[in-house]
């Protein structure tokens, strides 16, 4: 446990120490707030609660948070200091999580940083802060499964940018197969459990359905097992590398 | 307390390393040896588990690093090839980090730092970024990095390489001070280098052990080896060649131009025979003008050239 703490602490740091985390922050902050006004029309639509602000946050996601995660392990088989991090008496799921935990931390003040648009539509208006509650929690959640499945696929390559681009276009797929688009696609010919199947993969589906105020236990399991299922397969990566 | 039995890795078709089997023990310190390729550096990515065996097993402080990872990786302080490390960070932030992960806290890891950075002298840059640091300090941070938990196995792949003459030193010197109570192995392409630090060396090459002894035994292995060079003057001609070829236990006499214009002659022995007490008779007797008489205990670059296939005649076998 003081393992993946160290990791954790190290890794965030990390963040910090290069400019990357600022220029993150200040690109996340001012995409939103211009996605939310001038897109969203938050003024226009004369109603106190924040979904012009939360309704980007998966299409924001998509390119930003590979973003974070494309450097978890590519860069350090780059530098080669992942022969020195794997020959520390470290467990293998405790490097996984330490650097996971660490990039949604980050992820998570990043949207914390949010908050004064909380505070405005609180000035303005009444609205529920329950439902924002609920959808900041939505968000934080989706944010962790699009950063799971970019650690597993910056642990394939050593390349940043192929981290990058790979991860937005599976992140691509688990956004767009809840839309009505896509789904109408699969409606003519494939049977109705596919479909639902499909739908029920989606960050999209399941971040509306959080949106609106309930946090249903299916969807915690859903996030959860999301990014269990792809950290165990950035651990199995990392450790198949051994015996290459 | 490292224990190497019938060790084994292929990567494809490729034997990388070939059913090596050997140990070390406190207090040795074993020179790797062998040409780029031989799989020196692989072996010593098994001992410390960041490559998994095909087969065969590694046990340190009689942990299997197979069986047993952790504990095994607790007793090993290891320096890995080209001495990685976070470029973002500090030596300083560097160094707490290992600290904390090798489970060291307050006071504890702040002497083991502290004590970790005196021996590889790094108190001037502790707090300079990584990224910002020459060659050498980039090599300094890595070893203190090896040693700050005082591990009872030491593993260095190319400790001394890009230091200076002046640095090259220090470091053998700080392992020399570490030798008695660690069980070290180091890899190394300078020769001078194991003659300097090392009480055992092994030479590999294509993935096996081709030599391994303390490094006076693998010089006795030199043609060089008890060879007694005679320096004589040009006019003499290389009329003495004869003389010399007639005396008990020689089997060749080589002769060479030198500097000054004197003819050297080297007289290799047979068997290792000692030579220069007859070879020095032999020039009073004839009344020889001798400049310069010496004999050789052995070239450790010969044997080393002798045992292993060079890059070279690899790739020319290979077209």
């Amino acid at each position: 446990m003081s393992e993946l703490l160290a990791i954790f602490r190290r890794e965030l740091t990390g963040y910090f120490a290069t400019p990357l985390a600022y220029v993150f922050i200040v690109i996340f902050l001012f995409a939103t707030m211009s996605f939310t006004f001038y897109l969203g029309g938050f003024y226009e639509a004369r109603s106190a609660n924040l979904s012009a602000f939360f309704n980007f946050h998966p299409w924001l996601y998509l390119f930003l948070i590979p973003a974070i995660a494309m450097r978890l392990w590519a860069e350090e088989r780059k530098s080669g200091t992942i022969e020195l991090l794997l020959t520390l008496p470290v467990p293998l799921w405790a490097a996984v999580l330490g650097k996971f935990f660490a990039a949604w931390i980050f992820a998570g003040i990043a949207l914390a940083l949010t908050f004064p648009i909380w505070l405005t539509v609180n000035y303005l208006g009444d609205p529920d802060n329950g439902v924002i509650l609920a959808s900041y929690v939505g968000s934080f959640l989706m944010a962790g499964g699009f950063l799971a499945i970019g650690s597993c696929v910056s642990a394939m390559t050593q390349n940043q940018v192929i981290a990058f681009v790979v991860t937005v276009v599976i992140c691509f797929l688990f956004t767009v197969s809840g839309l009505p688009q896509v789904l109408d696609f699969f409606k003519g010919w494939a049977p109705q459990a596919l479909v639902s199947t499909i739908a029920s993969f989606s960050f999209l589906t399941r971040f509306e359905a959080i949106k609106s105020g309930v946090i249903d236990f299916r969807d915690l399991v859903y996030f959860g097992s999301l990014i269990w299922v792809w950290l165990t397969a950035n651990a199995v990566l990392i450790d198949m590398r051994k015996a290459a | 307390m490292i224990s190497i039995k019938n060790l084994v890795k292929r990567f494809g078709p490729f034997t990388a390393v070939d059913d090596i089997s050997f140990d070390v023990e406190k207090g040795e310190v074993l020179g790797f040896l062998g040409p780029n390729g031989a799989g020196k550096s692989t072996t010593m990515k098994m001992v410390t588990g960041y490559l998994s065996a095909t087969s065969g097993t590694i046990s340190v402080c009689g942990f299997d690093v197979e069986e047993a990872p952790l504990e095994a990786r607790r007793a090993i302080g290891y320096l890995p090839e080209g001495a990685p490390a976070y470029p973002d960070m500090t030596p300083m932030e560097f160094l707490s980090f290992i600290a904390s992960v090798r489970g060291l806290s307050g006071d504890e890891a702040m002497k083991a730092i502290d004590k970790a950075a005196d021996r590889t002298d790094l108190r001037n840059v502790m707090h300079q970024p990584i990224e910002t640091l020459s060659k050498g300090f980039k090599r300094r941070v890595g070893l203190s990095q090896a040693i700050l938990h005082d591990p009872p196995v030491l593993i260095m792949d190319e400790p001394t390489d890009g230091l200076d003459p002046n640095q090259k030193h220090a470091v053998r010197g700080l392992i020399a001070d570490m030798a008695k109570e660690k069980a070290i192995v180091i890899s190394t392409h300078i020769l001078e280098e194991v003659e300097a630090v090392c009480t055992r060396a092994m030479i590999i090459d294509q993935g096996k052990i081709v030599a391994d002894g303390t490094p006076a035994e693998l010089t006795a292995k030199s043609k060089h080896h008890n060879a007694v060079t005679i320096a004589l003057p040009e006019s003499l001609g290389e009329a003495p060649t004869d003389t010399l070829k007639k005396i008990d236990g020689v089997s060749e006499v080589r002769v060479d131009k030198g500097a000054n214009g004197e003819n050297r002659f080297t007289i290799f022995p047979k068997d290792g025979a000692v030579l220069i007490e007859k070879v020095s008779g032999q020039a009073t007797a004839a009344g020889w003008d001798v400049k310069a008489l010496y004999a050789e205990e052995g070239r450790l670059d010969e044997v080393f050239r002798t045992l292993t296939t060079s890059d070279a005649e690899i790739a020319g076998r290979a077209s």
